[in-house]
């Protein structure tokens, strides 16, 4: 009785993934890479994105704060966030690195400062709510990895 | 398939999380895979050093040769890394006489018409955009099954030749 509880509840964090836009269709084709062979796939691919993330927000941080802006190096920075999380489905946070990257294309510095915040805003949500659905899982034992509702 | 048979990928790839992706996809495959980070290091598994580039002799296109245990069947390489580009890669292997003949793909993450019309002139096979999917590493088997068939070419000739003498 438990499990099957458990099981709607990890099957309901992880709809709210989608609903809640957070997450896209790439995040699907990361599950589907997921078998018994390699039943961590997809929190693999999430971990190795908070660890390089967290590197490249640091050094857009420090960008931020010089004077004037190097808008060619914050464009290259957020070229690599964007595709990561691009790579790992990660729909709002790749949508507003297309914003930043914009401001940057028309040198606006109000506009990327702004956009960052966001963007570090809707990061911080998805790295929190993708903690809490991989440690779910994982506490329902390894039937219940990430995988698809069949 | 016996083991001997398996074909080999080589990817390249700057970012972290597209290295273990593309790795996936391609073992899901049942590719043997090698990836590496930077254009030069796909060079120096390759054997070819960056200067290096012309006057490799025939015996070279051999796979006993150099370093390399294992023959690379086909080269997937991200368009955008810092260092050498995707692009450099692929004109320096097509420049080369013992790597020319192993198809490249080319990944990126932009939909630029003239980059893609650039990489395909300059002999890419596909230009796939990312993020890659199933569905683009299933367009890979054609490609390494001409180059098996291209490869056996050479040593037929050269048994053909070596009866006429007898």
């Amino acid at each position: 009785m438990e499990r099957n509880q458990t099981r709607r509840q990890i099957a309901g964090m992880r709809q709210s993934l989608f609903d809640q836009g957070l997450v896209d269709e790439q995040f699907v084709q990361l599950e589907e890479l997921q078998d018994d062979a390699n039943p961590n796939f997809v929190e693999e691919v999430a971990t190795l994105y908070y660890r390089d993330s967290s590197r490249l927000i640091q050094n857009l941080d420090q960008a931020l704060e010089k004077s004037p802006l190097d808008f060619n190096k914050l464009d290259n920075y957020m070229h690599q966030l964007k595709g990561s999380s691009s790579s790992i489905g990660a729909k709002k946070v790749k949508a507003e690195c297309t914003h930043f990257k914009e401001y940057c294309r028309t040198a606006n510095r109000e506009g990327c400062m702004r956009s960052f915040q966001q963007l570090k805003k809707e990061y911080a949500l998805l790295k929190k709510k993708l903690e809490a659905y991989f440690q779910m899982a994982r506490q329902a034992g390894p039937s219940n990895a990430t995988c698809r509702p069949k | 398939m016996a083991p001997q048979q398996q074909f080999h990928v080589l990817a390249v790839d700057d970012s972290i999380i597209d290295r273990k992706l593309i790795e996936r996809l391609l073992k899901t495959s049942s590719y043997q895979v090698t990836v590496v980070d930077s254009g030069s290091k796909a060079l120096e598994f390759l054997g070819l050093n960056e200067d290096e580039q012309m006057d490799q002799d025939v015996s070279s296109v051999l796979p006993s040769d150099h370093q390399q245990d294992l023959e690379v069947n086909l080269i997937i390489t991200d368009y955008w890394m810092p260092g050498m580009t995707g692009y450099e890669l692929l004109r320096k292997i097509k420049q080369s006489k013992s790597l020319k003949d192993i198809p490249v793909v080319i990944m990126s993450s932009e939909n630029v018409p003239s980059r893609i019309n650039r990489c395909l002139k300059e002999g890419a096979e596909e230009f796939f955009l990312k993020p890659v999917q199933m569905s683009d590493v299933n367009k890979l088997k054609p490609h390494l099954l001409r180059g098996r068939a291209m490869e056996d070419e050479p040593i037929i000739n050269k048994i053909e030749a070596t009866l006429e003498v007898i």
